[in-house]
């Protein structure tokens, strides 16, 4: 069994509290040791040693919403490039969204995602099965089966379920299975030709708006039944205040809810839009300012527990286009943790905080392995050089899609080694 | 043009959108176009500045009035006119809009006018071709040449636009040419009202450089010229006004509702008209009614843009 030791590192550990210079040991697929502790336990014979000095170890990201196109959108992205994208930005594990083609709604599709990522991929792929059969929003997939064969949440992905009902039923359901109900809230009818925010901003482009109701008003109603029902129930990606205000009310009541936003929501805003650039067109839209700081601040106070790169890979001919025809998505596994860092950076929020809610609040949240680095925890982890600058550069995009919205920006924290199950996956 | 040397070079290459011109851009095009207005007015209407030149004309959306006018105004500066008509081309089997600019720019044409349904449009054109391109209306983002044929319209009637109160009345929202109009008139320094319904207004109009009205007596109010824009039914999503006879009766342009409006008030639409939805006939026909005269200031405004562009000391410059 192989033996790696990760001297002098700043040890970011949420699970545990601990941000401390120390030493990290891992064993064969496992972590032994990892803290203050351990820097007098001295060097197994046979380790490899790292000197880790001025360097992070976190936790692998658990990133719990990736789109993928495999299957049916091979040439946007597949299990085994997102996972190697996912490895360079230091993501140990995926949450991979159903919206493929087929849908995963069924069992062999379940079993398909599973298969194809123990053969191709390099990190941890757990499928997130459909709420509805084909994401239609009217029918429930077989949660029981689903959950057997390893699907980890219930969501219908960029889909919003109109029914009240449905809603109703699914939380019911699920909750019998241990199943969270992971939805995207935008009202189709509020929203509809919407393609930004609703402001100033998208009347002067002459850009339909979508109005921050369209995202409230189903969220609203979908609190209402988690409360009803008892089940559980996840805010995927919030954009608003009043959602953020509705998601602390809920809380507050006791409802078993969760809230999660995307890195865009909370790095950028609808002026980065610009003149008609369609890699920011997104879902939910880039909102006004005091929207991304209402997202900062609903970080810090733990109203949203998770953030997420809500990765969309999209091609060429889906996003050169006028804006209002262009898809929406930008993909973001690669840039995740390095614009994340720009809110620890810039004092926004302290970087143990960071870290919980992009590992081990979504472990525990979907209840998966990882965002630990307490001793028996799988080693999925990343060594971060946390204030290394760099600029992201499309000819660097592993991703098979270079939609990004970071093109050129500058971040700070680049990510040097990456390790799963004890394997690296990735060394800069 | 008989002499346009004495002129100031025009400093862009395209013209997408009023938002990029200064306001000495703006004077400089509307005195160009005063001196195309006397050439279209001559017998001899044909000049040959830009002889040799080609101009394609790509509509996606379909237009009468502004392809005609675009034609007219090459034709008469002597440019080789083409005109792409999109429900025949490749367009319809679902070639993208970079697919066709690739091949019509590699046809060479020295100028695309581009007309199309979705904002942005004209932008994203001109990033992709080597030659200049002017927006003739890309959504509900801008329509430039209206705004400066409606300027050079309303000047010629009334003189410098800096003391004037224009009032823009009915779909704002989904109006490039309310959009342009706000930018220009504002550059110009002249008082902008906006009169609609709320739900023609488009979100933060109070921050757009206007005043905001919802009735016609106190929008018109001592207006020295009254916009009317067309009801675009065909590009509302539901229903934003309940009927048209409820929308005539209180946003309709009638004597009563005009009589609020300074006398000899200008009463202008950028066509085509919906008679005795946004406007009443006895209105755009009657001795207010500057209307014809827009459609003539446009063939001039376009004649003028395109010089501009075009301008051949542009390419002494470069190759000196």
């Amino acid at each position: 069994m192989s033996t790696t030791v990760f001297e002098r590192a700043r040890i970011v550990d949420p699970s545990r509290g601990i941000d401390e210079v120390g030493t990290v040991i891992v064993e064969g697929r496992k972590i032994v040791a990892a803290g203050k502790a351990a820097l007098n336990q001295g060097v197994p014979a046979g380790a490899t040693v790292v000197d880790c000095a001025g360097k992070a170890v976190i936790p692998g990201l658990i990133d719990a919403r990736v789109f993928i196109g495999e299957p049916g959108g091979e040439h946007r992205e597949t299990i085994a490039s997102a996972s190697v994208a996912a490895a360079a930005g230091g993501v140990t594990s995926i949450v991979m969204m159903p919206d493929t083609d087929p849908v995963i709604d069924n069992v062999a599709l379940v079993e398909f995602v599973l298969r194809t990522a123990r053969d191709t991929a390099i990190v941890n792929i757990f499928p997130a099965a459909a709420i509805t059969k084909g994401l239609a929003g009217r029918e429930m997939t077989e949660f029981g089966l689903l959950r057997e064969a390893g699907a980890v949440a219930f969501t219908d992905g960029r889909h919003t379920i109109s029914s009240a009902l449905v809603m109703r039923r699914a939380l019911t359901y699920a909750r019998d299975f241990g199943g969270v109900i992971a939805h995207e809230t935008q009202d189709g009818d509020l929203a509809s030709a919407g393609v930004m925010n609703e402001g100033l901003y998208a009347s002067w482009l002459g850009l339909a708006g979508i109005p921050r109701e369209a995202e409230s008003i189903p969220l609203e109603r979908d609190l209402a039944l988690a409360r009803l029902t008892r089940g559980a129930y996840h805010a995927a990606k919030i954009s608003t205040e009043m959602a953020a205000q509705a998601v602390t009310r809920a809380k507050a009541d006791q409802a078993n809810v969760t809230a999660g936003v995307a890195i865009h929501n909370l790095s950028l805003n609808e002026n980065d839009v610009g003149e008609y650039r369609t890699f920011f067109r997104l879902t939910p839209p880039l909102r006004a300012e005091e929207d991304r700081l209402a997202m900062i601040e609903a970080v810090k106070d733990g109203t949203i527990d998770i953030i997420v790169s809500s990765h969309d890979p999209q091609d060429v001919d889906t996003k050169r286009l006028p804006f209002a025809d262009a898809a929406a998505g930008a993909i973001g596994l690669e840039t995740l943790l390095g614009a994340a860092l720009r809110l620890y950076h810039n004092g926004d929020l302290p970087l143990l905080r960071l870290i919980e809610t992009l590992s081990t609040a979504p472990a525990k949240l979907f209840g998966l392995p990882g965002g630990s680095l307490k001793p028996g925890a799988p080693a999925d982890l990343a060594v971060v050089d946390l204030d290394e600058p760099w600029i992201v550069s499309e000819s660097g995009i592993r991703s098979r899609s270079k939609n990004t919205c970071f093109e050129g920006a500058r971040l700070q924290g680049k990510v040097l080694q990456t390790l799963v199950a004890g394997r690296t996956v990735f060394s800069a | 043009m008989t002499d346009a040397s004495s002129l100031p070079l025009y400093p862009h290459r395209h013209l997408l959108g009023i938002r990029d011109l200064s306001p000495a851009d703006i004077e400089l095009l509307l005195d160009r176009a005063d001196r195309a207005v006397a050439i279209s007015r001559q017998s001899e209407k044909k000049t040959s500045t830009l002889r040799g030149r080609t101009q394609i004309n790509l509509f996606y959306e379909a237009s009468t009035r502004t392809q005609s006018s675009f034609e007219l105004a090459g034709k008469r500066l002597g440019a080789d006119v083409m005109n792409m008509s999109v429900a025949s081309s490749s367009v319809k089997k679902g070639e993208t809009l970079i697919d066709t600019a690739m091949t019509l720019n590699a046809m060479r044409p020295d100028i695309l006018i581009i007309r199309h349904q979705s904002a942005g449009a004209a932008a994203l054109l001109a990033q992709k071709v080597g030659c200049s391109v002017v927006n003739a209306g890309d959504g509900a983002h801008e329509h430039p040449t209206q705004a400066l044929l409606d300027a050079l319209t309303i000047r010629r009637a009334k003189g410098p636009l800096s003391k004037l109160i224009v009032a823009i009345c009915g779909d704002i929202l989904h109006s490039r040419v309310a959009r342009s109009n706000i930018m220009l008139l504002n550059a110009l320094g002249a008082q902008v009202r906006v009169v609609a319904p709320s739900t023609l207004l488009p979100s933060g109009i109070e921050k757009m450089g206007v005043i905001v009205s919802r009735s016609m007596a106190e929008g018109l109010k001592g207006a020295d010229v009254v916009m009317m824009l067309r009801l675009q039914r065909e590009r509302m999503e539901g229903a934003f006004v309940p009927s048209v006879r409820e929308y005539f009766r209180y946003f309709g342009l009638d004597a009563e509702k005009l009589k609020a409006a300074k006398e000899g008030a200008l009463v202008m639409h950028p066509g085509p008209m919906n008679r005795g939805v946004e406007i009443a006939s006895e209105i755009a026909d009657g001795p207010q009614s500057v209307i014809q005269e827009q459609v003539e200031m446009g063939v001039a405004v376009r004649m003028a843009v395109m010089e501009a562009l075009l301008d051949p000391r542009r390419n002494e410059g470069r190759s000196a």
